[in-house]
């Protein structure tokens, strides 16, 4: 007998958990006069990162991407003055599913004038204090750089050490070394030992903060004055990523190189390069303000909330049933 | 990659090809050569931060000798494939060696050792529809049906009135096979047994 599939396999009680989030997110952002946006989520232009695959479609023989994030259409935005702003929607992440990751997912997005990434860190620790003191779970936010955070769990220096040490590290820890593992790629061995090894040791109910990530893993940030970090937090619970912010980065110049490098590692990799967002560059060089930005996961968000193991759980029709 | 095998069979090439499967490409099910074994995946787990690389952590079932293995690769990478595929068989007996299945639209012959056989030995006593895992053409892994109907040859004495209470008891079926059966299951009756888990579903009325 084959399984039936119409059904849903979330509570309603998760669903309403999930109405009440949003309504309380959407108060936190009233309060702070943060201006909710809707912005496409189709466009001619994609993502350009590496490690993030857009699904495609094509109209009139031309190709269209479903956006991954709604992050270059925001900064449109906010290069045509205006104030700070927010987004809740879905985005589309082609190659994501497992437990903690479902192709379509809920996206908060949000953009604040005149901050930095700490005092963005500041503003998102008390959103997720207040919706977890709504949602009655007592929880603590710690606060950990990452440099800290690699010295303090796995003993080496994240922004000065090598793919040897790495190798090392794992054999000292006994971490299984995956199959096709680059000799010349820094950044895939930090992110292996981060999810194998760091995170890991996170406090498993609570939030940590882990921000000042090594320069070469910057994606849209900005690098610090003294170039060795990129200016980016995420935050995870438990070992679980729930957000990703930073500075954003302001130099239209800058951006555009940072696509064409992301364009040859893909063409690297074996991947398509990708159509780069030009209004999206053309907006940067027209003058973007100073500011910082972040984007959470909400299905995630709503597993912590509601005290769920997997994505499926609080998703009306996850990717199997949809 | 059957195309390809096809091509091969009609000796239209003479390279040596070998079919790959990416990460992405990796579900339940899927067969791969490792260290010159096949195997098939049981489990894939995506590990994946949101700005770096991914990786898949997979559990894989060696087919030869059933044990597990777990490996972590780092994702767009290629393995190699197993050239293994499953067809629908009829059992037809042992010979005490070796036993015979025949492919019901083919009539094409196949015979397998007690290590292919495994577990599936005590449930099949003739004439079942099982799956054949073949691997480079040789039977790896019969499969008996979830369900088979058998008879009891030896259990103790059924219990008069204890029709609805708990409590088993062993049962020896026609095949050899060992299984627990409620109190009032008596000799001579058909059971239905769910081979995956070895358990007594229900009598079978005749």
């Amino acid at each position: 007998m084959t399984t039936q599939k119409w059904q849903s396999v979330a509570s309603l009680e998760v669903m309403q958990k999930r109405a009440r989030m949003l309504q309380s997110i959407r108060a936190f952002f009233a309060e702070r006069d943060v201006l909710e946006v809707d912005t496409p989520s189709i466009s001619a232009a994609a993502v350009t990162d590496r490690h993030i695959e857009s699904f495609a479609t094509t109209m009139q023989a031309q190709m269209f991407y479903l956006h991954t994030s709604p992050e270059y259409p925001m900064k449109r935005l906010l290069a045509s003055a205006y104030p700070s702003i927010y987004q809740i929607c879905k985005v589309y992440r082609r190659e994501e599913q497992s437990i903690y990751h479902n192709p379509e997912f809920s996206m908060l997005e949000w953009y604040r004038l005149g901050f930095d990434y700490k005092q963005l860190m500041q503003e998102v620790s008390t959103l997720l204090a207040m919706l977890s003191a709504e949602s009655l779970l007592k929880t603590q936010i710690q606060t950990v750089s990452y440099q800290q955070a690699f010295l303090q769990t796995v003993d080496i220096d994240p922004l000065n050490t090598s793919v040897e040490n790495c190798r090392a590290c794992c054999s000292r820890l006994q971490i299984e070394i995956p199959q096709g593992m680059a000799g010349d790629n820094l950044d895939e061995w930090l992110d292996w030992i981060l999810t194998q090894a760091v995170a890991p040791a996170f406090n498993k109910n609570g939030f940590t903060v882990l921000y000042d990530y090594p320069a070469s893993q910057c994606a849209l940030a900005s690098i610090s004055a003294d170039g060795r970090v990129a200016e980016r937090f995420e935050i995870f619970y438990g070992e679980l990523e729930l957000a990703n912010g930073f500075n954003e980065l302001t130099d239209g110049a800058e951006q555009r190189k940072r696509f064409e490098s992301d364009n040859k590692k893909r063409q690297l990799a074996g991947l398509d390069a990708m159509p780069v967002d030009e209004n999206f560059l053309q907006a940067l060089e027209a003058g973007f303000p100073k500011c910082a930005g972040v984007a959470i996961g909400l299905d995630r968000l709503l597993m912590v909330l509601t005290g769920k193991s997997t994505i499926s759980e609080v998703l009306a029709f996850p990717f199997d049933r949809a | 990659m059957r195309s390809f095998s096809v091509l091969l069979r009609l000796g239209l090439f003479t390279v040596i090809f070998m079919a790959t499967y990416s990460t992405n490409e990796f579900k339940n099910g899927l067969k791969l050569l490792l260290d010159g074994n096949p195997c098939s995946i049981t489990e894939n787990v995506l590990v994946k931060p949101g700005k770096g690389q991914a990786f898949n952590r997979v559990k894989m079932k060696n087919l030869k000798t059933g044990r597990t293995i777990e490996k972590t690769y780092k994702s767009g990478e290629s393995v190699e494939a197993a050239d293994v595929e499953d067809i629908d068989v009829e059992f037809l007996y042992g010979d005490g060696e070796l036993y015979h299945f025949m492919q019901p639209t083919s009539f094409e012959q196949y015979a397998a050792s007690e290590a292919a056989m495994a577990d599936a030995v005590k449930w099949v006593k003739g004439q079942e529809a099982c799956t054949m895992t073949l691997w480079n053409g040789e039977p790896l892994v019969v499969t008996p049906p979830n369900f088979v109907e058998l008879t009891i040859t030896e259990t103790d004495p059924g219990l008069k009135g204890d029709t609805a209470q708990g409590g088993t008891k062993p049962a020896t079926l026609e095949t050899g096979a060992v299984v627990k059966v409620p109190l009032f299951i008596e000799i001579g009756e058909v059971l239905k047994i769910d081979t995956r888990s070895g358990e007594y579903v229900s009598r079978v009325k005749e």
